[in-house]
C-alpha cells in the first residue's frame, strides 16, 4: 500500500490550494447541466437513506409505503428513542463511545505528534529505520492481526471489558502520524534551529513552537482519527462481554442481532439508535469539513 | 583548551545518536506501539497458524503442539472457506468496477465549475463517516420483506426477500459497501484530477474531441495511479467485510450465502476457540490481498 502512502504524503496545504483553485474547465452549455443533474441524482442517492432513517426513527408505527417517506403529523413520536434507551442505555453506551474515542484521539495527538515531529525535523540514529519499518508494518491487513491481538489482549493481558484493551490496537492512528510528519516537513528547519541558538531546550521548542504551529494539522488529525473508533464495531465487539462497557455501535449491533424483537416497533428503535450513533459523526465532519482534505483519507480503511 | 576537549565528545555523540538525540525518546512510544500492535501479533499469527492453538479454560496448562501445515491444509479443504473466498471474489467483481466507474464520473462532474460544489462533496461523504452499524440499520429497513424497496418494486420484488435470498444477500452487501465507501473514492479522484494538465484537455478540444472522447482519452489515463490505489483499497475492503454479513444477513446467511472470511475467523477462532485455524485463514487471506495488490499495481501501472 505504498501507493496510499504516496497520496497521504502530499501536503495538506498543497491539497487545500488545489481544492480552492477554480475548476479548470469553466464551460457553459448542456455539459454543465448534465453534470449538475448527475451530481444532484448522486446527492439524492447518498442523502435519502439518512433522511429516511430520521423519518423512520420518528414513526409511531412503521410505514413502508411511499407515503411513509414523508413526515405525517399523525404518525410522529419520540417513543422509539425511549424504547432504544431502555434497551441499551444510550447515556452509558455513549459514555463508553466517548471514552474509547477520546482515548484514541488523545494518544494519537500526543504520541503521533511527537513521532511526526521527530521524523520530520530531527536528525537521530535509526530515523530512517523507524520510517521504513512503519511503512512496512502498515501494509499488514487487520484481519491477520485480529486473532493474535485477541489472544494477547484478552487471554494474555486479561484486558477484556477494559478500556485500555479497547483503545490499545487503535491507540496511534498511523494516518495522523503521516499528517503530522507531512505538516512539519513543510516548516523550515531554520525556525527550530534559531530557537536552539537562542538557547531554547528541545522540550521548549516542542511545546512553544511546534505544537502551536501545528494547530491546523491537529484539527485534521482529530477528525480523521475520530471516525475510526466512533464507528468501529468488530474490535470492541470482540473484547466486551459486559453490556455497560460496550460503545454505542456495539450495543446497537447486539440489539439488531439479538433483542430487536423485544420492543413494539423494532425498526423504529433500531433507526432511533442509528440516528444517535450517526449524527455526532456527521456533525463533526461537517464542522471540520475544510480540514478533511484528500491527503488525509485512508484512516477508515485499516489495510 | 577546554573547548577542544569537548569537541570530540560532541562529535562522537552526534555520530552515535545523531544531531538531535531527543528524537529517540520522541519516537519511542510510537515504535513501541508498532511493535506491540503490528510486529508482535504478526509473528504470533504465524506461530499460531503452525500450532494446534486452541483456547483452554483460564489457568489450565495445555499442550499446543507444532502441527506443520495441518491448519493450512484443513482451511484450504474446508468447503465453508471456499464459499467465503468465492464471496470475496463476487464482492470484488460487483464492488470494484462500480466503484471505479461511479467515483470517476462523479469526481469529473464535481471538478467542473458548478454551483453547490461544497454541498455535493459533503453529501457524498456522509455515508463514509457514518458507522456501518447505523447504515446496516437503515438497509435492514429499506430491504425488509415489506420494506420501501419492495413496496416500490411491487410484483418485481424477489421472493424470498433480499436479505434472506441466497442469490441476493451478497450482492446487497456489495452494493451497501460500494455506496458507503464511494464518497471516499470520489475525493481521491478529485485530488488526482487536479494533477491532470489543463493543456491536454485543450489539445483534445483542438483535435475535435467531445466531452465523452476527452473523458476516455485524457481523464481516464490521467488518473491511472489513483485508479490503482482505488482498486487496491476496494479489494482490501472486500477481503475485510464483517459487520454487514454479521448484522445485515443474520450471520452470513442464508445458508452461508453471504459469509465472509473475517466472519468465518470470528466463528472458528473466537466462538469455537480454534485460534490456530482462524490464524491460518488470516495468513492465507493476507497473502492473497498483498499478492493482488502487487498484481494490480503491475497491471495498472505498466506502460
Amino acid at each position: 500500500m505504498s501507493a496510499s502512502v504516496a497520496v497521504e504524503d502530499r501536503s495538506a496545504a498543497e491539497d487545500r490550494r488545489a481544492e480552492d483553485r477554480p475548476p479548470p474547465r469553466a464551460q457553459a452549455g448542456w455539459g454543465r447541466y448534465a453534470a449538475l443533474a448527475g451530481l444532484t441524482a448522486g446527492a439524492v442517492l447518498f442523502l435519502f437513506p439518512f433522511y429516511y432513517m430520521i423519518i423512520g426513527a420518528l414513526q409511531k408505527s412503521p410505514n413502508t409505503d411511499i407515503s411513509g417517506a414523508f413526515p405525517q403529523p399523525g404518525n410522529l413520536t419520540f417513543d422509539n428513542f425511549v424504547a432504544i434507551n431502555q434497551a441499551i442505555n444510550l447515556a452509558g453506551t455513549l459514555l463508553s463511545s466517548v471514552i474509547f474515542t477520546g482515548g484514541v484521539i488523545l494518544a494519537t495527538l500526543v504520541l503521533g505528534l511527537l513521532a511526526g515531529y521527530a521524523l520530520a525535523q530531527l536528525e537521530f540514529r535509526g530515523k530512517q529505520l523507524v520510517f521504513n519499518a512503519m511503512l512496512l508494518l502498515l501494509i499488514i491487513p487487520f484481519m491477520l492481526l485480529m486473532i493474535p491481538l485477541y489472544v494477547m489482549i484478552v487471554r494474555s493481558y486479561g484486558l477484556e471489558d477494559n478500556y485500555l484493551g479497547m483503545i490499545l490496537p487503535f491507540a496511534v492512528n498511523p494516518t495522523a502520524v503521516f499528517i503530522f510528519r507531512q505538516f512539519f516537513m513543510q516548516v523550515p528547519q531554520d525556525l527550530f534551529d534559531s530557537a536552539r541558538i537562542d538557547g531554547a531546550s528541545e522540550l521548549q521548542i516542542l511545546t512553544k513552537i511546534a505544537v502551536p504551529l501545528a494547530k491546523p494539522a491537529i484539527l485534521t488529525a482529530m477528525i480523521v482519527t475520530f471516525i475510526g473508533p466512533w464507528n468501529e464495531f468488530l474490535w470492541p465487539f470482540l473484547i466486551t462481554k459486559q453490556a455497560d462497557m460496550q460503545p454505542l455501535a456495539v450495543a446497537l449491533g447486539s440489539f439488531i442481532s439479538n433483542v430487536a424483537g423485544s420492543v413494539a416497533n423494532p425498526f423504529g428503535a433500531i433507526l432511533a439508535g442509528a440516528t444517535v450513533l450517526a449524527v455526532p459523526a456527521v456533525l463533526a465532519f461537517l464542522a471540520l469539513q475544510r480540514h478533511f482534505v484528500q491527503s488525509n483519507l485512508g484512516s477508515g480503511v485499516k489495510g | 583548551m577546554a573547548k577542544a576537549a569537548a569537541a570530540p565528545t560532541t562529535s562522537r555523540r552526534i555520530k552515535l545518536l545523531g544531531k538531535h538525540p531527543i528524537g529517540i525518546p520522541f519516537v519511542a512510544p510510537y515504535v513501541a506501539f508498532l511493535i506491540v500492535v503490528f510486529a508482535y501479533p504478526l509473528g504470533l499469527a504465524l506461530y499460531m497458524s503452525f500450532h494446534d492453538y486452541f483456547f483452554a479454560a483460564p489457568g489450565a496448562i495445555v499442550e499446543r503442539p507444532f502441527i506443520g501445515v495441518d491448519n493450512y491444509t484443513q482451511v484450504l479443504g474446508d468447503p465453508v472457506f471456499r464459499t467465503a473466498l468465492g464471496n470475496v471474489v463476487k464482492f470484488v467483481i460487483i464492488n470494484v468496477p462500480l466503484t471505479v466507474a461511479l467515483a470517476l464520473v462523479l469526481a469529473t462532474a464535481l471538478n467542473r465549475a458548478i454551483p453547490f460544489r461544497t454541498f455535493f462533496r459533503a453529501s457524498y461523504y456522509v455515508p463514509y463517516v457514518t458507522a456501518s452499524v447505523a447504515v446496516v440499520g437503515i438497509w435492514l429497513w429499506l430491504f425488509a420483506g415489506d420494506g420501501l424497496v419492495n413496496t416500490i418494486l411491487g410484483p418485481l420484488a424477489p421472493d424470498p426477500p433480499w436479505l434472506v435470498n441466497e442469490a441476493w444477500a451478497l450482492p446487497i452487501i456489495a452494493l451497501l459497501v460500494t455506496w458507503k465507501q464511494l464518497g471516499f473514492y470520489v475525493l481521491l479522484y478529485l485530488a488526482a484530477l487536479q494533477n491532470v494538465p489543463n493543456e491536454l484537455y485543450e489539445a483534445a478540444k483542438v483535435d475535435g474531441a467531445g466531452a465523452v472522447r476527452s473523458f476516455f482519452a485524457v481523464t481516464v489515463p490521467g488518473v491511472r495511479s489513483a485508479t490503482t490505489l482505488v482498486v487496491i483499497l476496494a479489494t482490501i475492503v472486500g477481503a475485510n467485510f464483517f459487520t454487514e454479513p454479521y448484522l445485515l444477513t443474520g450471520g452470513g446467511g442464508p445458508n452461508n450465502a453471504s459469509i465472509s472470511p473475517v466472519l468465518m475467523m470470528y466463528r472458528e477462532g473466537i466462538e469455537q476457540g480454534n485460534a490456530g485455524y482462524a490464524a491460518a485463514i488470516g495468513v492465507i487471506l493476507a497473502i492473497g490481498v498483498m499478492a493482488i495488490s502487487l498484481l494490480n499495481r503491475y497491471l495498472l501501472e505498466r506502460d
